[in-house]
């Protein structure tokens, strides 16, 4: 039988706001345990919430983006439960009247191009972190994190394949990041998904019974998940076992999911409406004003820096698919840089650099500043390529001084037009056999010695400049 | 509605209760008087009117994103039945 995998995403995402949610503690990721925190975030009687106004912004902006429309009278809910990671004993969240309904993402995979459709985002507060001790046999709680606002987004069950859910987890980070709602960082949690998975005989209009994967801290991690479950899946019904609709835990490590003890109870969250948030009216006017403030997405990045700089629809594409390439490479082109030498040396020599170091491009120290002042010195005919190429290895992981760097390692190029004949002479010299063979008509031979002349001038000479000396002196 | 024993216990473990025997047996009458109350509210028809949520015409009470000073950490521990120097404890809650 064939079989096909049906799979729904939700997707929980920290709002880069400055401010939790529902208090003035901070959001920063870190701090001492329960440094962030006041009576409101720690669930305190009598204390009460009161919304911070970026969320509501966010979540809209976001809402926006995602083709959704925008629910124009919105109210909290509670839900209910009882985890030391809440302190209250209930998440203020949305159920009734999320923020954002019926949206659609489209995607493109190897596959094809295909719509997403979004059911709704909406929004809520974080819970806290547990850390269990065991020494003392005790759960820790911290509840720094504990309303930090996010929006949670979820998808309708479209998702045939693991790429599928990729290019659409890339495209929603990449759409959160320009908007600047959000950092993303899954691995600080910023951005988090539970999977849901379900699979069925090719052809059949029902769903078969889902499984919800938890702990998936990677879109590596969420592929191999996915190819694992629906394996398990599709064993378990061909054994002519059933599947159990249960929460399971992805292991990294094991390289498999495992059933999740604690939530076999089916959840009984007893939501009823916030009777402490006000409801939350959104104006066309302020809707409007919202639209007119989205900046301008991925896809048409990519089509101006073609029209307007040139660059190839491939360049274009690999640096408008994360806003941290983006604004590196405008502030470079800000700088003086052409835009097309910006993009050679961000895709070349940086990339691979990001990729030896296993980093992301926010996290890097080089400056725009410092890679415009490369390309300067290239252009000036200061340095050559070659030249550049190790002064950018060495200056990348620290930022070091362009400038600085070059001076100091004396790797300027050799310009002085009699240092060039001299070293020319010198190799002409030293190599008769060659010369002959050159003069014969073995033009290939040309390469050898210019390396030669390179090699006495320690590099540091234009090789355009040396070919024209050897071609000169050859005559 | 008639309240049985059973639903008795699953509100209990909701509310993270331990009712002695003899009290779900109260519990299951009082639980179905309240309930009787609830029926006499039902009796109204309701069909054209709107659900409330709130009481007070107010909306849209929102603030800045501005970060305030977090409260003393002393002092929001103070009070935890079981604490150490940084954080609350509790009975162990993860796998």
């Amino acid at each position: 039988m064939t079989w096909e995998t049906v799979i729904g995403l939700e997707t929980h995402v920290e709002l880069a706001t400055r401010t939790k949610i529902f208090c003035s503690c901070s959001t920063a990721f870190g701090g001492a345990p329960n440094t962030h925190c006041c009576p409101v975030c720690t669930g305190m009687p009598g204390t009460l919430p009161v919304v911070n106004r970026k969320v509501v912004e966010f979540a809209a902006q976001a809402g926006l983006a995602l083709n959704c429309e925008i629910t124009r009278y919105n109210k909290f809910d509670r839900k209910n439960y009882f985890y030391p990671d809440l302190p209250k004993a209930y998440q203020i969240s949305q159920l009734y009247l999320p923020i954002a309904r019926n949206g659609h993402v489209p995607i493109v995979t190897e596959a094809g191009e295909k719509e997403i459709r979004i059911h709704e985002l909406h929004m809520e507060e974080d819970a806290g972190k547990l850390v269990h001790d065991p020494w003392i046999d005790q759960t820790r709680c911290d509840y720094n994190r504990c309303g930090v606002p996010l929006i949670e987004i979820v998808t309708e069950p479209d998702f045939r394949t693991a790429d599928e859910v990729i290019a659409y987890l890339e495209k929603l980070k990449s759409t959160l990041e320009y908007l600047g709602v959000s950092d993303c960082k899954m691995q600080e949690g910023s951005l988090r998904c539970d999977v849901n998975l379900s699979v069925r005989p090719l052809g059949s209009e029902t769903f078969g019974t889902r499984t919800e994967m938890k702990n998936l801290n990677s879109f590596k991690a969420i592929s191999r998940a996915i190819k694992y479950e629906a394996r398990r899946q599709i064993e378990l019904l061909e054994e002519g076992k059933r599947v159990i609709q249960e929460t399971r835990r992805w292991d990294d490590n094991k390289d498999a999911t495992f059933s999740m003890r604690s939530k076999e109870n089916a959840q009984d969250y007893r939501y009823f409406p916030e009777p402490d948030i006000p409801p939350l009216e959104l104006s066309e006017e302020y809707l409007t004003s919202l639209r007119e403030r989205q900046p301008e997405m991925a896809e048409a990045r990519r089509e101006r820096y073609q029209r307007e700089y040139g660059l190839p629809a491939y360049d274009a594409g690999q640096i408008t698919a994360q806003k941290a390439l983006v604004d590196f490479f405008e502030e470079t082109v800000a700088l003086g840089a052409p835009p097309k030498e910006a993009a050679n040396w961000m895709l070349g020599d940086m990339m691979r650099r990001l990729k030896d170091e296993e980093m992301e491009p926010k996290d890097m120290k080089l400056t725009p500043a410092n890679l415009a002042a490369l390309i300067r010195m290239i252009a000036q005919g200061r340095i050559n390529r070659n030249t550049a190429s190790r002064v950018f290895r060495a200056v990348f992981p620290d930022n070091a001084d362009v400038e600085t760097y070059v001076r100091e390692h004396g790797l300027e190029q050799v310009n002085d037009a009699g240092a060039v004949e001299a070293a020319v002479a010198k190799v002409l010299e030293a190599n008769p056999q060659t010369v002959s063979e050159y003069r014969a008509g073995k033009q290939k031979v040309l390469g050898f010695l210019v390396g030669q002349v390179m090699k006495q001038l320690k590099g540091k000479a234009d090789p355009k400049a040396v070919n024209a000396a050897l071609r000169a002196a050859l005559q | 509605m008639k309240i049985t024993t059973e639903m008795v216990d699953y509100i209990s473990v909701l509310s993270r209760l331990k009712l002695p025997e003899e009290e779900k047996e109260r519990m299951t009458g009082e639980l179905e008087n309240i309930l009787a109350y609830m029926d006499v509210l039902n009796t109204l028809d309701t069909s054209q009117v709107e659900p409330m949520s709130h009481v007070f015409p107010i909306r849209n009470v929102v603030r800045e994103d501005e970060v305030a000073p977090s409260f003393d950490r002393e002092q929001l521990l103070k009070n935890a039945p079981q604490r150490d120097q940084e954080a609350f404890l509790v009975p162990k809650a993860v796998e």
